[in-house]
């Protein structure tokens, strides 16, 4: 029963996902286009229209499917727009099921956006790890099926967590399913594990090692969709659960500063970025953490703007991972000439990230600092700072140095084959261009949206103090990066992470199972065999041989002697009337000379 | 055009690298005597070109101490998990 007549976003695009199959060729691509476009036009009708819609009865439960609030509104917003823009990206792809994983995992995002309760949040979650993988899967290469399952183990797990938090939350509440703060101020166990469940998607460590695994070997649109949903998606699930936590804000800046250290270390542009992606959660975790409007506020932002500059960001990775078969910065350089719109759009991708004035970091990134500032919070504050550091100098120059400039490390079929990407990829990188140009260049464009709007329009970005600030750490940032280049020299390495201890501890496991299990197993088996099945056989032959001999040789003995005797008679009884006449007389004849004789 | 433009700047670059110093130069001596530090959040940030300083630093830091992290068995082949 639906309380009143809402659609749900998830839903156009399930829907939508399942017949696309079905859909004739020529009107494939409109169709690409029209399904998410449908879904961010639903999204829009809802604005300003807050309150708990599509609540379901279900046996005992009352699910609910559609809670319209601020904060709901702002991500449900950029998911859908950002649906569009990655499925623009991707039109050239051909393979149905790769369009069909990517909108059910928007829609599995969607569904945790607007969920009202734990039950329909789990049935989400679990939709997207589900629908995700198969972005992995579908690169196909050797190792990629590997990197699935490992994502999904992991996910697996996190789920569990949630589950096991949720059940014990239901218990200890007397029945209360309902998804909104969680009461951190006395947390339980569930509480602990309920927050295990969503840091595990934002990829907080030691649960992050799951991502640049997985996103640095997804299908090249793939990328793009798995780089905007899941972190995101869980930050949404801490600012709606967990605002004010303290623990996250250590965490978050922790998450800023790790991501920060295995970019310098990273050789693949893609796993590059996502480890930037670790980085730039972790100041929407800290300002979950931090938990007051302005902070709060800065989460949302951030991870509007986020979304947008990483998925463009992707985009320009992935396009010359599409044209050269190359992710590696050993094995690319100096592509400006062959490929320079994708460095243009790359670069802006870049410039956003760093927050650079007029682009969209600048105006969501300091939202998050300029609250640490406000509660005093000054460590935490400074060393998200140093963090914006490190991003300017890996996304905003490394990236771009290392691909479209620096040595030339293209083999002479990858420099043959490089080339901006079709007119689509195009077109996806200038619409998340241009967004990422206007959020910092208009501000009420993203402010109005955001959940504590009148917060968000007392805040001025755009003052001498910060542009000052901004400007000095990053060009002092690059003035560093020009002088220390020759130690950032692509290295052709793999940097060990945590999921070392799941790989080599799943190694050792075989081991495990290979060598002495099955070593023991073997010597059971032998000694099974001296011990057991050797008397065993010994015996059984035995009992064999005197069935037949002991037993058998009465009761069949006697059958054997009548048949003997039978066989011989049947001998004797050819049928043939001669011989018959023959034996009759002969038998006759001999009994008539023993009667004589005697 | 993009590509004409990058080229035109490369073929002058030790030009472009002067006027990048001169721009750091000026955007110093703009904090120091024109911008206000009513904004500023701690003392240390009123030390002349204190956030110039904290870039710089920022940025070597993060090197250095990333690639010493690296190089101390990190950092490995890239067959590493290969069977």
């Amino acid at each position: 029963m639906i309380t009143d007549f809402w659609l749900h976003p998830a839903l156009i695009l399930i829907v939508g996902a399942f017949l696309l199959p079905l859909i004739p060729k020529w009107l494939k691509r409109p169709y690409l286009v029209i399904i998410p476009t449908l879904a961010f036009l639903d999204v829009i009708t809802m604005q300003g229209h807050n309150g708990t819609y599509g609540v379901i009865q279900f046996l005992d439960w009352h699910l609910t499917f559609g809670r319209i609030d601020g904060l709901s509104m702002v991500f449900a917003y950029i998911m859908t727009l950002m649906c569009i823009i990655g499925t623009i990206y991707g039109l050239h792809v051909e393979e149905d099921y790769q369009h069909v994983a990517a909108w059910l995992y928007v829609a599995g995002s969607l569904g945790v956006i607007f969920c009202g309760d734990y039950l329909v949040l789990f049935l989400f979650w679990e939709l997207m790890a589900f629908a995700s993988v198969f972005l992995v899967w579908f690169r196909r290469r050797p190792q990629s099926l590997a990197v699935g399952y490992r994502y999904l183990l992991v996910h697996t797990a996190g789920g569990l967590a949630l589950l096991a938090g949720f059940i014990l939350r239901y218990k200890a509440t007397g029945g209360d399913y309902s998804f909104g703060p969680i009461g951190v101020d006395a947390p339980s166990l569930y509480t602990y594990l309920i927050l295990i469940g969503f840091i595990l998607n934002a990829a907080v460590p030691p649960f992050h090692a799951w991502l640049p695994d997985a996103y640095g070997e997804a299908t090249v649109s793939g990328a793009v969709f798995m780089c905007a949903f899941t972190t995101k998606t869980a930050v949404y699930a801490l600012a709606r659960g967990f605002a004010g936590m303290d623990i996250l804000v250590p965490l978050g800046v922790c998450m800023a500063l790790y991501g920060v250290v295995y970019a310098v270390l990273e050789n693949d542009s893609r796993r590059l970025l996502a480890y930037h992606i670790i980085s730039q959660v972790g100041y929407m975790v800290a300002g979950v953490g931090i938990g007051t409007e302005l902070a709060i506020n800065g989460a949302c932002a951030h991870a509007f703007a986020h979304i947008l500059y990483k998925g463009l960001l992707f985009m320009g990775c992935g396009s010359v991972l599409h044209m050269t078969g190359k992710s590696k910065f050993s094995e690319l350089g100096g592509l400006y000439k062959k490929m320079p719109m994708a460095f243009v759009f790359t670069m802006i991708g870049g410039l956003s990230i760093s927050a650079f004035p007029l682009f969209s970091g600048f105006v969501s990134k300091a939202m998050i600092v300029a609250a640490g500032f406000e509660v005093h919070n000054y460590w935490a504050a400074f060393l998200l700072t140093l963090a914006s550091a490190g991003t300017f100098l890996h996304t905003g120059l490394k990236v771009p140095y290392f691909i479209w400039f620096g040595k030339n490390n293209c083999s002479q079929e990858t420099w043959d084959k490089a080339a901006d990407p079709p007119w689509n990829m195009q077109l996806g990188m200038g619409i998340a261009a241009f967004l990422c140009i206007l959020i910092g260049s208009y501000t009420p464009y993203l402010y109005n949206m955001l959940p504590y709007p009148q917060v968000a329009a007392g805040y001025h970005p755009y003052n001498a103090y910060h542009l000052s600030e901004t400007l000095q750490i990053l060009l002092f940032t690059a003035l560093g990066f020009f002088l220390l280049i020759k130690k950032l020299a692509p290295e052709p390495k793999i940097s060990i992470d945590l999921d070392w201890f799941y790989r080599m501890g799943g190694r050792g496991f075989l081991w495990l199972a290979e060598k002495p299990i099955q070593w023991a197993d073997s010597c059971v088996s032998e000694a099974y065999r001296y011990l057991g099945l050797i008397p065993l056989m010994t015996t059984a032959r035995f009992w064999s041989w005197f069935d037949w001999h002991a037993i058998d040789g009465v009761v069949d003995g006697i059958a054997r002697t009548v048949r003997g005797i039978g066989g011989t008679v049947r001998n004797v009884q050819s049928g043939q009337l001669q011989y018959n006449i023959f034996y009759a007389v002969s038998f006759v004849a001999v009994v008539l000379v023993l009667y004589v004789l005697a | 055009m993009i590509v004409k433009l990058i080229d035109f700047f490369r073929d002058r670059l030790q030009l472009v690298i002067r006027l990048c110093y001169v721009g750091l130069a000026l955007l110093v001596a703009w904090d120091v005597l024109f911008v206000s530090k009513e904004h500023a959040h701690t003392a240390a940030e009123h030390i002349p070109g204190f956030w110039a300083a904290f870039g710089f630093v920022a940025c070597v830091l993060i090197i250095i101490v990333s690639k010493w992290y690296g190089h101390l068995g990190i950092m490995t082949r890239e067959d590493y998990y290969d069977n």
